[in-house]
């Protein structure tokens, strides 16, 4: 009886000790916590923390290593194995989902770990005001001055003339629908918000969503005034989100992953909707009876740049790729693979040799008009360009979209 | 053992000292056992933890995106406020509920056959059975049921041969249902398969001895002693269920939004970690309040 009375004793004592030095443990954390939580604002050009790192002058030796986040499909052996064999860099690829994982993985500055992210517009603002982006020497990377002007220096990966990146392809969010049930190919936007469709209809499940159906009522109900459909005022916004409110009930299915989209077209699912040109070409490849178009209001784009990591470990690596991926033939090498449009003008030529008549599938060769049409992706941030604070921020993008669309 | 001049016994050596230091305190013993396990627990899990769900009473600044530490209930207030929030958990614990009662009936009578009736040999096969789908991926099971579930899959196929019409199950919350299900079988049915083991069959002999039939046995003396089982294995389908969102997303429909779902838009682009930290903290809840139900029911006494 004492034993087990003194067993129960020592057994307290031991968990109260135990638990003591975890107690501190915890309060050492909230400690730590309360000093960390990312740099403050205005540290450079236009609230960037990171705008005045120092870049590189010269890419000197290589490191031996490159650790890459990208799109699946963004780092074919293709041209990989080129670049390993020229440089010696090795490359390490992770491969990401989603933007948001992509800002997720760069935290920190891409932790000491990453060199580099291939990251879509609606990501790269969010990163660079992070301060997990680096400036970049635009001078090492010969290739840039061969890109098109509106990929030289875009809104989404420069700020305050500082570039954090360099862009690499881009693709539009084209109206794709089943040529059978739309022998004439629709006109626009308008024919996925009528109801005539219901139950036939697929739309990308992302939050950038709004921006589109901010541009349609920018063409459609010009009062509004939209300019930017990634720079919304309250009701601009409000009306952009009540678009897609009132056209839930006719949507069959948001796609979260490209394969879904497809499948829903293949399975009938789906006769119209909002996706890429990779869907397209995958459809077209199974002889399924595809269709796409760019409507008459214009049409969102995502456009993917090659952003450096503020705690970059390989830059000579990092630079070397950047130069290299930047290069018209292995542009055009990457547009035919994944079915997107090179950003380095002299490319054209490259893709028609490789496959016949993709630089015009593409639109790699399109006229200024056709990109003018297009308003790439961007993070929404509270600051406008017109200089006032009070656009949507992006987080009201999400609760919006998950609150009121969904 | 020699004795020195002065007549006491050598002067012991460091490991004896301590040897001897630590079999007087007993405590002492019992804390040095203790900490490493507790000290990974409480500084790489607790803390981490409660670093991410502290953050759920703080905002962040929109302009530049950093975290405000200011003390307020405004993101649980932004929760319980919107209705659409409060439709998602209801859908969320709805479905949790849903699938930890259906697999609570699916599971009894499988692990009773698989306990007391079944030979040896077919226990061993069943048991294999059951745990062999553990080995696939999450992802390969999810598009699994998708081809069955499909406009043109497996079940409508099956449906039309037998002239019984048509089913469109696939994107909605049915599929997302019937998907759970399948996938925590499992850990409801090893819990309830290994109490069901422990009972005596002498039990069970002493009550239709004592003129019970079937289903008063099993009423009145299986279940109470199975229940610790029945318990566990729910708490695996309710929690994992609670959340989930990766079946929700790529097998659901336009209505299928989960409380994991909101909790992954939050934090990336978004930047609102204390939003969905606050969002965390709600299935947290939730789940304490089953924990605490269940003992109350005296689930826990036989641990």
């Amino acid at each position: 009886m004492h034993s087990q009375h003194s067993q129960q004793g020592t057994l307290g004592r031991a968990c109260r000790s135990a638990l003591l030095i975890g107690a501190v443990a915890l309060v050492a954390a909230c400690s730590s916590s309360s000093s960390g939580g990312g740099g403050g604002p205005g540290g450079g050009v236009g609230g960037v923390p990171t705008a005045n790192l120092p870049v590189l002058h010269k890419i000197g030796k290589g490191e031996g290593q490159l650790n890459l986040i990208a799109w699946e499909g963004y780092l074919q052996p293709q041209w990989v194995h080129p670049f390993e064999k020229q440089t010696g860099c090795v490359v390490n690829a992770k491969y990401a989902g989603s933007s948001d994982e992509m800002v997720s993985l760069m935290r920190n500055g891409g932790g000491g770990q990453y060199d580099m992210v291939s990251s879509s517009g609606d990501a790269d603002l969010r990163i660079i005001y992070a301060g997990d982006a680096r400036p970049v020497n635009m001078s090492l990377i010969p290739s840039w001055n061969d890109f098109y002007p509106a990929f030289k220096s875009p809104p989404f990966n420069t700020v305050g003339g500082v570039h954090y990146g360099v862009s690499l392809q881009w693709g539009p969010n084209v109206l794709m629908y089943n040529t059978k049930t739309f022998p004439a190919p629709p006109t626009s936007w308008s024919v996925i918000y009528n109801p005539k469709y219901k139950g036939q209809i697929t739309i990308p499940d992302n939050p950038i969503q709004i921006a589109d159906a901010a541009l349609y009522l920018e063409k459609t109900q010009p009062k509004l005034g939209i300019t930017d459909p990634y720079e919304l005022t309250q009701p601009q916004f409000q009306a952009a989100v009540s678009l897609l409110a009132n056209q839930r009930p006719l949507v069959k299915k948001y796609w979260a992953l490209a394969s879904q989209e497809i499948s829903e077209f293949k399975n009938g699912d789906a006769t119209i909707g909002a996706g890429w040109p990779y869907q397209v070409s995958a459809l077209k490849g199974s002889k399924f009876p595809i269709g796409s178009v760019v409507p008459a209001e214009g049409a969102t784009g995502w456009a993917d740049t090659w952003m450096l990591a503020a705690k970059v470990p390989h830059p000579n690596c990092a630079y070397q790729w950047m130069r290299y991926i930047s290069t018209p033939q292995v542009q055009a090498e990457q547009a035919v693979s994944y079915g997107e449009t090179p950003d380095n003008m002299l490319a054209c030529g490259y893709m028609d040799k490789i496959s016949k008549g993709s630089c015009a599938q593409y639109h790699a060769n399109a006229p200024a008009s056709y990109l003018r049409s297009i308003s790439l992706w961007k993070t929404p941030v509270p600051t406008c360009d017109n200089g006032k604070n009070d656009c949507v921020p992006y987080s009201q993008w999400v609760s919006a979209w998950n609150t009121q669309v969904k | 053992m020699s004795l020195t001049v002065t007549g006491q016994p050598p002067k012991a050596g460091l490991w004896s000292r301590v040897s001897e230091a630590l079999w007087r305190r007993p405590w002492a013993r019992a804390t040095l056992l203790l900490t490493p396990p507790l000290a990974w627990f409480l500084l790489i899990y607790i803390a981490a933890l409660v670093v991410l769900l502290i953050t759920a009473f703080w905002q962040t600044n929109q302009l530049t995106g950093n975290i405000v530490r200011v003390w307020s209930l405004s993101n649980f207030a932004q929760i319980f406020q919107a209705p659409a929030y409060r439709s998602i958990i209801a859908r969320t614990v709805g479905i949790a509920a849903g699938v930890t009662a259906v697999d609570m009936i699916i599971a009894f009578p499988f692990a009773y056959f698989m306990a007391r009736v079944a030979a040896r040999r077919t226990r061993t096969v069943l048991y294999v059975a059951i745990l062999l789908p553990l080995w696939a991926s999450y992802l390969a099971k999810i598009y699994a049921w998708q081809l069955v579930l499909d406009r043109d899959g497996v079940l409508n196929w099956g449906l039309g041969k037998l002239g019984l019409g048509h089913l469109n199950l696939i994107y909605t919350n049915w599929a997302v249902f019937v998907t759970f299900c399948y996938i925590w079988l499992p850990y409801m049915v090893i819990p309830i398969y290994a109490a069901m083991e422990r009972i005596p069959p002498s039990q069970i002999e002493a009550s239709q001895d004592l003129g019970a039939r079937t289903w008063r046995t099993t009423r009145s003396v299986i279940l109470p002693l199975v229940l610790p089982g029945i318990v566990a294995g729910s708490i695996f389908t309710f929690s994992l269920t609670l959340g989930d969102y990766i079946t929700p997303t790529l097998i659901g429909g336009t209505n299928s939004t989960f409380i994991g779902t909101i909790i992954y838009s939050n934090i990336g682009i978004a930047n609102n970690v204390p939003f969905a930290a606050a969002m965390a903290i709600v299935p947290i809840a939730i789940m304490a309040c089953y924990l605490f139900g269940a003992r109350a029911l005296g689930a826990f006494r036989e641990l």
